[in-house]
């Protein structure tokens, strides 16, 4: 069934008109956009405010690429509206640096290796991030579980479970 | 010259450019934005093949907001990663040739415009008849059949036969003959970040591209031959890439896409492929049929091998020119091997093209010869550790096909790994459901010759020397995420003993940089490295002249480290690197040099020779300790062992990391991983969900050895350490299983079906077609050019 231009064009004024001004409040500021509220938090992170740290793998809730923490959960942000995630506290990569300097899980990550083509690692972090703080001293096995939604393709997952586990032991800075 | 001991060779450091990427920093391709960018968009092929009669585009083009419309018609050039097999065209022109081929593409000022005017585009299709097996390929002769015309028989790519040595003769001396067959599915790169371009066509006729590509100078040679424009005038950059395994090797058509519809509107656009789409761009690893026969002493010396392999192509030529002839071609590189033959088919089918993945040809072989082994061993009632040690190609030495072998480790390789396993305590040993397997292999540092021919360098590298001490390393080199941007800095930090923090990379950009071949072929370390070197070494020849006038120094007792020139027998005689730096530039003018790296004379000389020689090889011994569910079948992989020859180790801490990426990613390919399509021709699960690839809990420990035979071909030493990881690992498992439950699964993937049939004896042994293969090219040892090692 094919559409006729009528029908598409009505759609895609529709796409494209249906905006609102959205107030969220990411990495501790509150950011006003006006965006289209079909966009996911994913588009709208990436898109309107310009964080591109967090990175898409699938967009459809298959890689755990895309993971951010809202309320201090990790969620997959190209499964929830950027209309949703109103009202709540949203973490991304970029919102782990500190006064310049890096979450010690990221410094963790860079210096053990952990990182190759680092794609999937703003994801991984912030997973384990969420990991840490409500269990700060998880085993391998559970740290393992915890990432266990994060695919990796490159690292074979070793340098990444020792990254998590040298920041538990608190080598890192 | 070369320092004995090193300040940064072999030390764990972090990449120069990990911290960016954890913290959000990298900009990958589809994280660049321009002003005024538009979206573009591909519509794909339903069919598996069908013959495109008309593309209505006229609804499409009037939809607001969609600026281009293209078709096949707009880019009838074709294009192909080979030069002897062109056969791609950016959007199919008369036939798509499998489901999810291109046909048209448009730019539209959003990407849901962009989606929207794809399903205004009407195309005629007349669908033909899916040729999906390989025996299929082989047997259809109706001209209607052919996916291709330009090929000589049907569907029929390439065809090849080789002998080296006396085969029948060695056969007849042989004491037992074992004959196996053998079928490894194929699979898929899947790298976590989804193929992404970006057109943009400035008012002075130039155009710049950004992909996330492994190979921006053969990007660029594709550019410029389907846009017909000159190469002087096209840009090509590689954004920092977000996984490759050789799913980013070749030209592709989002990208001559992105650049045309930039062309045609005087707007950047910018096309990033769903997950989806990434599946049917695909180049992985070839589905292979194989067939081996093996002559031996009943000592188990090898006598003679026959080896014949079946590869599904896909829909078009891609690398596959030389994935047939890697099948056959490092066979020999492992083990004392008298004579030899090879014969090998790639066949056109109407599914996504294969090509390059990790290992490249070589993982699909090595994985029979290494279950056929095991299988021998057992027979005459050896270890088949044993069987091989008795049997390892020498260093310095030439292979029967003609292979020329620097260094080798393998020994050490095996024996440090036997160890660590406790192979000898495990090996029969262990409680049924718990096995132990072994195997072993070899690869290029490198492919010895480049995808078209010429005579220039394989890899180039340009310094530029700063006022005050910084040096900026140029260089063709694409970063896939393996480390190859901080290979430069440590090779360069090396040379001049300055700090990391003190070099600069620029790489992948033909505007700014020499060009280098691309990441592929596990070449960039040994290539890279020895231009850089070279490079160094060339302003060394400015620089410390003129700190040996300053500190009345003579040149033979200056070394360069930690930041300052200084005489090794009066270390307080020094300037800083800075000031040395300086003082030559004022004496020689601007500081500058290039080096260039070209790989050792190829000693072969018969048609398929280009194919093997390398450098240096590299050898790997893996050591698979798994259980397995009799009821269930369900496999754990509980530990693997891997010992490898990287020649010398220039980040141990990087090379572990490939070591770790290579196992899991071998792992997935013997357990799990197949891309495989339904009867009609369409892609069975191509989301990452139904693609089954290992997560964090079906991923083992690894074990690493890392293996110094310090190599005169490679830069401080160093071979090969990206790839050859991967391809023990997978017939490792298979010989872990059969040690476990006693069960021989000849097929990749080993899914658990597979085994209960196996278990309960309804396995069927692979069959392998019939096929005429060629005469074979006949050559001997002795024959072709004699090309000096070096000590």
């Amino acid at each position: 069934m094919r559409k006729s231009r009528k029908d598409s064009k009505a759609k895609s004024e529709q796409n494209g008109l249906k905006k609102r001004l959205l107030r969220l409040k990411v990495n501790g500021e509150l950011k006003e956009v006006a965006t289209e509220t079909s966009k996911t938090l994913l588009e709208v992170l990436r898109e309107d405010l310009g964080l591109t740290g967090t990175k898409h793998g699938c967009e459809v809730g298959e890689c755990g690429t895309c993971t951010v923490l809202i309320d201090k959960q990790p969620v997959l942000s190209c499964l929830v509206l950027g209309v949703e995630s109103e009202g709540t506290e949203i973490v991304t990569v970029e919102g782990l640096m500190k006064d310049g300097r890096p979450h010690p899980l990221q410094r963790a990550f860079a210096d053990s290796g952990a990182t190759q083509c680092g794609y999937c690692i703003p994801g991984i972090i912030l997973t384990a991030k969420s990991l840490l703080d409500e269990n700060p001293r998880p085993s391998r096995d559970e740290i393992r579980e915890a990432l266990s939604g994060n695919l990796c393709r490159c690292t074979g997952y070793v340098k990444i479970l020792d990254a998590v586990e040298q920041v538990v032991r608190g080598e890192v800075a | 010259m070369k320092p004995k001991v090193f300040s940064v060779i072999g030390k764990p450091l972090p990449k120069i450019d990990a911290l960016a990427k954890c913290v959000g920093d990298t900009r990958y391709a589809d994280d660049i934005e321009l002003p005024r960018m538009l979206y573009g968009k591909l519509l794909r092929s339903p069919y598996p093949h069908a013959r495109i009669k008309a593309v209505h585009t006229d609804k499409a083009a009037k939809l607001d907001g969609v600026y281009a419309v293209l078709t096949g018609a707009d880019l009838p050039e074709k294009f192909g990663i080979m030069p002897s097999s062109q056969d791609e065209e950016a959007l199919a022109v008369e036939k798509a040739r499998y489901a999810g081929d291109p046909v048209a593409a448009v730019a539209a000022a959003s990407e849901s415009v962009a989606e929207e005017a794809l399903r205004l585009i009407e195309v005629d299709y007349e669908p033909l008849k899916p040729i999906l097996s390989i025996e299929e390929a082989l047997t259809s002769n109706e001209e209607s059949d052919r996916i291709h015309a330009w090929n000589r028989r049907a569907n029929i790519h390439k065809a090849v036969s080789l002998e080296f040595g006396d085969v029948a003769g060695c056969f007849e001396q042989a004491e037992e003959i074992f004959e196996d067959t053998f079928f490894f599915q194929g699979n898929t790169h899947l790298p976590m970040e989804q193929y992404c371009a970006i057109g943009q066509y400035g008012p002075q006729d130039k155009l710049t591209l950004w992909s996330s590509t492994q190979t921006p100078h053969y990007l660029h040679r594709a550019l410029a031959k389907v846009l017909k424009l000159p190469m002087a005038r096209i840009r090509v950059i590689a954004a920092p890439v977000g996984g490759g395994f050789g799913g980013k090797s070749d030209p592709f058509s989002h990208e001559i896409c992105a650049a045309k519809l930039s062309m045609v509107t005087g707007r950047p656009v910018k096309i990033t492929l769903t997950r989806e789409e990434s599946f049917y761009v695909h180049r992985g690893r070839h589905p292979v049929k194989m067939w081996i026969k093996t002559g031996v002493k009943k000592d188990g010396t090898l006598q003679a091998m026959h080896f014949r392999s079946f590869l599904d192509g896909g829909g078009y030529s891609s690398y596959g020119l030389a994935s047939v002839y890697y099948t056959g071609a490092l066979q020999t590189v492992t083990y004392k091997l008298p004579a030899y033959k090879f014969e090998g088919v790639r066949v056109f089918t109407n599914k996504p093209p294969c090509g390059p993945k990790r290992g490249h040809g070589t993982p699909q072989p090595r994985y029979a010869v290494e279950i056929q082994l095991d299988k021998i061993a057992e027979k005459l009632g050896m270890d088949p550790i044993e069987l091989r040690l008795k049997q390892l190609v020498e260093p310095n030495s030439i292979t029967v096909n003609g292979l020329r072998i620097s260094t080798c480790g393998l020994k050490e390789c095996i024996e440090k790994v036997a160890a660590r396993a406790e192979w000898k305590k495990k090996f029969r040993r262990l409680p049924f459901g718990r096995g132990i397997g072994f195997a072993a292999s070899g690869y290029i540092s490198g492919a010895g010759l480049p995808i078209y021919w010429n005579e220039m360098p394989h890899s180039g590298v340009q310094l530029r020397l700063d006022r005050g001490g910084g040096i900026t390393v140029f260089c063709g080199s694409a970063d896939i995420g393996q480390g190859s941007d901080s290979i430069l800095a440590y090779a360069v930090a090396e040379e001049f003993g300055v700090e990391l923090a003190d070099i600069r990379v620029v790489t992948a950009d033909t505007d700014l940089t020499p060009v280098d071949l691309g990441s592929y072929s596990s070449r960039v370390t040994v290539m890279t490295g020895n231009a850089a070197i070279q490079a160094c070494r060339k302003l060394k020849e400015l620089l410390l002249p003129v700190a040996s006038e300053l500190l009345e120094v003579p040149v033979d007792d200056l070394e360069m480290a930690e930041g300052q020139v200084r005489s090794r027998s009066y270390p307080k005689r020094a300037i800083s690197f800075a000031e040395c730096v300086e003082k030559a530039e004022g004496k020689h003018g601007t500081l500058g040099a290039t080096g260039s790296y070209w790989p050792p004379k190829n000693p072969r000389g018969f048609k398929g020779a280009g194919v093997g020689p390398t450098p240096a090889y590299s050898y790997s011994a893996s050591i698979v300790e798994l259980s397995c569910d009799p009821e269930t079948a369900e496999v754990k992989i509980e530990k693997v062992w891997i010992a490898h020859d990287c020649g010398r180790a220039f980040n141990p801490l990087l090379v572990e990391g490939q070591s770790e990426g290579s196992v899991y990613m071998a792992l997935g390919e013997a357990l799990m991983e197949e891309q495989v399509f339904r009867k009609n021709g369409l892609h069975k699960f191509p989301s990452i969900l139904d693609y089954k690839s290992p997560t964090t809990l079906e991923s083992p420990e690894v074990e690493t050895i890392l293996i110094e035979t310090n190599d005169p071909e490679g830069p401080f030493g160093a071979k090969e350490a990206g790839q050859g990881f991967l391809l023990p690992v997978i017939p490792a498992v298979a010989n872990a299983l059969y040690d476990a439950i006693g069960v021989r699964i000849d097929e990749i993937p080993i899914t658990p079906d597979k085994i209960l049939r196996a278990l309960e004896g309804r396995l069927k042994p692979v069959s392998v077609p019939s096929f005429d293969f060629p005469p074979p090219i006949k050559w001997q040892p002795g024959e072709g050019i004699e090309v000096p090692q070096k000590s």
